[in-house]
């Protein structure tokens, strides 16, 4: 807490200057299951990346699933649900 | 300038058509329909560049109005009772997002039970909101006060509001000193903003959590309490260009004075005819008007009542605290830190717009003239005008 700026530095009426910030505001740290996903059984025919209602499931340039994006997945499990080859399990969440 | 014959609210129609505000959205509340009623005339007539926006609520309204503050715009609306209060919660988020927008307020009773007359019970009620309230005596005060707020508001960045007593002050037809157009402008500026939507990308009204919230409630106590000098500055440049007498709160023949009377609004002039007929009795009693309640100006008012024997407030509203109305309340607490301590005792009067008379004051006064002979108070908090 003390590496942040203190109340005299910060701009007038709470605005943020910088756009894009929300990207810098990790959400997936109070997620209590989280999906491990197998590659080997994945077809990526990308119905995680339909179903996440948070962007979480990352896709590469040949548009192939390349995993789950931590930072912000809240372990909702749907991908896990809908996935037809069952290459994503929901794992209780260890830290 | 013009002498014209205006009711309080006619005199802040006329004041918003002259400072011409980019947005105006409000919604109609008894008794303060009118000003915005008599406004929409003005856009309508095509007398004013404002867009008007009537809402489907209080809340909609004060929100359309942080909306267009935060695009930069020049903004105003105007409620009554009920609808500040439905205002509530949108009236913080005014002042935490530093919106500089004036509410032509009227002050009225608050619900339950179900009234329409003048009391202070509403604007009372949104003391900590963290709006700017000052509050005016007659229909002049009203017009004069709702140019200067607009330029309160946009020296500091802070929301403003001015009231007026329901009835008593937006009803009744006084005669009203109105400047020329030029001048109010003139006096007013060009609009400044603290930030626009226009300007670069920025976001409004984000999550702040435990890391920085108290960082950001820190800096609007301290906009409070730099924001008294910049309402002195503004009243000084009006009372000089004007020829007014504004200031933070004005005294009435405290001089000699041993007992003075704390109070806000229209009963100002009751009891300053109330004050002249106790000196007609040879009785030292004087007078003293708020014109701020927010910032309160605590270090100015103990410096000015400290060496007398005797205040006396009067109250158009209560704090349902058990310990009387607002201005009491505020009062005793800050002159706890005056090593004096003069007595305060406090008259709630003219609830849900109770009549006030000259007599009904004096008879408090000669209660006070008791007080300060036996050196002793029997009921610090009494009513006027009650039936027991």
């Amino acid at each position: 807490m003390k590496d942040k700026k203190g109340w005299r530095e910060l701009p007038i009426g709470t605005i943020i200057t910088e756009p894009g910030s929300a990207r810098e505001f990790k959400t997936g740290d109070w997620r209590s299951q989280r999906p491990v996903w197998d590659a080997n059984k994945c077809s990526s025919c990308l119905i995680c990346f339909i179903y996440c209602p948070d962007n979480s499931i990352k896709i590469g340039d040949d548009s192939k699933m390349t995993g789950v994006d931590l930072d912000y997945c809240k372990g909702c499990g749907i991908c896990a649900n809908e996935c037809p080859k069952k290459a994503i399990q929901m794992e209780i969440e260890k830290r | 300038m013009k002498i014209r014959a205006l009711t309080g609210n006619e005199a802040m129609a006329e004041a918003m058509r002259q400072i011409n505000p980019d947005v105006v959205a409000a919604y109609p509340i008894t008794p303060a329909t009118e000003v915005v009623q008599i406004f929409a005339s003005f856009v309508a007539n095509g007398l004013v560049d404002t867009e008007f926006i009537p809402v489907e609520s209080e809340h909609s309204a004060l929100s359309a109005c942080i909306g267009a503050a935060a695009a930069g715009a020049r903004v105003i609306t105007s409620t009554s009772s009920q609808g500040l209060a439905l205002m509530h919660e949108v009236l913080f988020i005014a002042a935490g997002l530093r919106a500089p927008i004036v509410i032509c307020e009227v002050n009225r009773s608050i619900s339950s039970p179900i009234n329409i007359h003048c009391d202070h019970s509403d604007t009372m009620g949104s003391r900590e909101a963290g709006w700017v309230q000052i509050y005016a005596e007659d229909a002049q005060e009203a017009y004069d006060l709702t140019i200067q707020a607009i330029k309160i508001a946009e020296e500091i960045f802070l929301p403003v509001m001015v009231s007026t007593d329901g009835f008593i002050i937006s009803h009744c037809m006084q005669r009203v000193e109105v400047m020329e157009d030029k001048e109010v402008q003139e006096i007013i500026g060009v609009h400044r903003s603290p930030y626009s939507l226009f300007d670069k990308p920025i976001t409004i009204g984000p999550l702040d959590l435990q890391d920085y919230f108290f960082e950001h409630k820190r800096q609007q106590i301290e906009v409070m309490n730099q924001s008294l000098p910049v309402i002195e500055k503004v009243m000084s440049e009006f009372n000089a260009r004007f020829n007014r007498t504004y200031s933070i709160f004005k005294t009435y023949k405290i001089e000699d004075a041993e007992q003075v009377v704390v109070l806000c609004g229209s009963t100002c002039g009751t009891a300053r005819v109330a004050i002249d007929k106790m000196r007609e009795k040879g009785i030292k009693v004087g007078l003293v008007k708020l014109h701020i309640i927010r910032p309160f100006p605590h270090k100015e008012l103990i410096e000015l009542l400290k060496s007398f024997k005797l205040i006396t407030v009067l109250d158009r509203s209560d704090t349902m605290s058990t310990m009387g109305g607002p201005i009491y309340v505020e009062l005793r607490s800050a002159m706890y830190g005056c090593s004096q301590h003069p007595t305060i005792v406090d008259y709630i009067y003219g609830l849900g717009g109770r009549d006030i008379d000259v007599e009904q004051i004096m008879e408090v006064l000669l209660n006070g003239e008791e007080i300060i002979k036996q050196k002793k108070v029997a009921t610090p908090i009494g009513y006027i005008g009650l039936r027991e």
